[in-house]
């Protein structure tokens, strides 16, 4: 508003008085003293709560040199958590991609009885601690457990091994993909889907070159805040894993064990895995949070 | 292909849209459904079309029953109030589209499906945007699309959702004749909704008004405007005077005072008195049968409009020729040329 104010007025004057003008005028300008003290007390808190412990846990694992950082993550330990946390989280973001985009698609394009329970439903595990998200599964599944004597008699184990700590896995980190769908499906509405339908395009045809190129930066978007949750997941396997070592522990859990038994560049080297996937995390985020906002409609 | 409804009724939980509605639509007629919002006229064309299910009645397309067929089977085009193009589609693709989802045995080649939405997109004068993305087209320029994508399958029966409701003013005049144009040369049994009268009249060969979820009138323009069926009709086509009357035995009273007209097959007791605003003559304040003093004029157009307290105790506005010399506190009298007189307050 002031700008242009300005700009009818003094139609002459060169661009930098202009902006040093508006400046002036901007109502919303606070003080210098007060913009720079809550810039500096933002970047501080920032630099010793996030970007500290980052460049210590790298600091830390480099601590004795690049040899040692990498023949700590070349041990049998490491890899077998390396390979049981990337297993882990294939199948909880296969399997929360297909329920999360299920459990969208009914919420945002039908109507039925029950539907705000469902919602509510599915955030749940946002809600609840993850110790008790494991622990429910060690009341459904162990010896004790409603499950464990059938298990038992079939010879199946579900608790301290793979097939636990996935249940666990999907389970905390349900809500993801279902969440960054809803309210991108609520908002797109059903017309585009009416409009295939009528003309002609059967019930696959419809998601799959319809619906589904509509939301697929969402989709991403979820998948990616899924996996990495999936990765990081910590109180939930805790409980359902076990800790045998070289067999049910996964990347956290190992850095936790290798810290307590004060292996420092062996704990900080898988830390450090862990960082990074958060920061490649937070880099596509960004990108794709872009994207959706393309996906989203703007007029009508 | 004729399109008929018999005693079609839809509720949507405690809401009645359709209250047993049947109308009966001629091959190649252009139709227009007018109402209020809330009359039920989208909802008729949405289970027209298969995208809603009436809880009861039938749909006919040529006789045939077509309530077996849903929207995907029924070869119907639907142009959506909001156009509903596919937005990560091209021009060119959102008008293909139908043809490619078709079944393998029957689908066109790729050349025969350029060729094809070339031929359609010169139709609606767009050609040069085949290459844009929805997001980049102007409101009249996505209608025209729309109605290019519904028409690439060949439809029997084109039905069109508030064609041209969110359109800008000087827009939808010249998309109205443009869409008469296209009928024409088209030559397909076509239904469009709106609320704006105006778009009704001046668009449709006939024009179905509805209201709260049943039918009031079917007519030509002429005859709706001209011999409205019900008090509902004479309201909301063209600009009334509604003044609430009482008829006994044959004469009409308003406010106890007997008026110099005629209430013919009017049943006796309270009734509602219904005259175009132009259809009100002015004259002397000795002439008449109603009388009251001016208190308000603006001039426009070709009439001017008159504000008018009567002594009766309303106030009416009436347009009278501009050469007709009227000033604020004038008393006149007042003779309705044509009126009708409607049963109920």
């Amino acid at each position: 508003m002031s700008i242009e104010m300005t700009l009818q007025r003094t139609p002459d004057t060169s661009a930098r008085s202009l902006a040093e003008s508006a400046a002036r005028r901007d109502p919303r300008a606070e003080p210098t003293v007060v913009r720079y003290a809550i810039i500096t007390l933002a970047v501080g808190f920032l630099s010793i709560f996030v970007v500290l412990p980052l460049v210590v846990v790298f600091v830390e694992a480099f601590g004795k040199g690049i040899a040692a950082y990498f023949s700590a993550l070349a041990d049998p330990e490491a890899w077998s958590a390396i390979r049981l946390t990337l297993g882990v989280a294939a199948v909880s973001v296969g399997t929360n991609l297909v329920f999360g985009l299920a459990a969208a698609w009914a919420i945002a394009k039908f109507d039925f009885p029950g539907k705000t329970f469902l919602i509510t439903l599915i955030d749940l595990p946002f809600s609840v601690s993850p110790v008790i998200s494991g622990l429910v599964f060690v009341l459904l599944f162990g010896a004790q457990g409603f499950f464990g004597p059938w298990l038992q008699a079939h010879d199946l184990q579900i608790l301290f091994a793979f097939p636990g700590i996935a249940l666990a896995t999907i389970f905390v980190t349900f809500p993801f993909v279902a969440r960054a769908l809803i309210p991108l499906m609520q908002e797109q509405g059903t017309q585009e889907e009416e409009a295939a339908i009528s003309l002609g395009a059967s019930g696959l045809q419809t998601f799959f070159r319809v619906t589904l190129p509509n939301i697929k930066w969402g989709v991403l978007y979820g998948v990616l805040l899924c996996n990495a949750r999936a990765m990081g997941e910590f109180g939930a396997v805790s409980v359902v894993s076990g800790h045998v070592r070289g067999e049910t522990n996964t990347m956290p859990l190992l850095v936790e064990i290798l810290y307590n038994e004060y292996q420092m560049v062996a704990s900080f080297a898988i830390a450090s895995l862990l960082a990074m996937l958060a920061l490649i995390t937070l880099i596509a985020k960004t990108i794709l949070e872009r994207n959706i906002d393309g996906d989203m409609p703007h007029d009508d | 292909m004729t399109i008929e409804a018999r005693g079609v009724v839809k509720t949507f939980g405690a809401f009645k849209a359709l209250d047993g509605v049947d109308l009966k639509v001629a091959n190649g007629e252009l139709l227009a459904l007018l109402g209020p919002s809330g009359s039920g006229k989208t909802t008729l064309l949405r289970i027209i079309a298969g995208l809603e299910w009436p809880d009861a009645g039938e749909i006919l397309f040529d006789g045939e029953n077509a309530l077996d067929r849903g929207a995907r089977e029924r070869h119907v085009g639907f142009v959506f109030q909001h156009y509903a193009l596919f937005r990560h589609m091209s021009v060119f693709e959102n008008v293909a589209f139908g043809l490619r989802v078709q079944p393998r045995r029957i689908r066109k080649s790729e050349a025969q499906i350029r060729a094809r939405v070339k031929e359609l997109l010169d139709l609606v004068q767009l050609d040069w945007l085949a290459d844009r993305y929805p997001s980049q087209l102007s409101g009249g320029q996505r209608q025209r699309i729309a109605l290019a994508r519904a028409l690439a399958i060949e439809p029997r029966i084109l039905l069109l959702d508030e064609p041209f409701g969110a359109l800008d003013a000087k827009v939808r005049k010249e998309l109205r004749q443009w869409l008469r144009t296209l009928h024409h040369s088209i030559n397909v049994t076509s239904i469009f909704v709106t609320h704006d009268q105006e778009e009704a009249l001046e668009v449709a060969h006939r024009v179905v008004v509805m209201d709260k979820g049943r039918i009031e009138q079917v007519g030509s323009p002429g005859d709706v405007y001209d011999s409205p069926a019900t008090a509902f009709v004479h309201g909301f086509i063209g600009e009334s005077i509604m003044l609430p009357v009482e008829v006994t035995g044959g004469a009409v009273h308003l406010n106890g005072r007997p008026l110099d007209i005629v209430a013919e097959g009017v049943a006796p007791g309270a009734s509602t008195l219904f005259v175009r605003r132009h259809d009100m003559l002015v004259g002397p304040a000795d002439s008449g049968t109603l009388h009251g003093a001016v208190t308000h004029v603006r001039s426009f157009g070709p009439v001017q409009r008159a504000e008018i307290a009567l002594t009766e105790g309303s106030t009416i506005e009436i347009d009278a020729p501009r050469d007709r010399d009227l000033r604020i506190g004038d008393r006149v009298g007042l003779k309705p040329r044509h009126y009708r007189i409607f049963a109920g307050g």
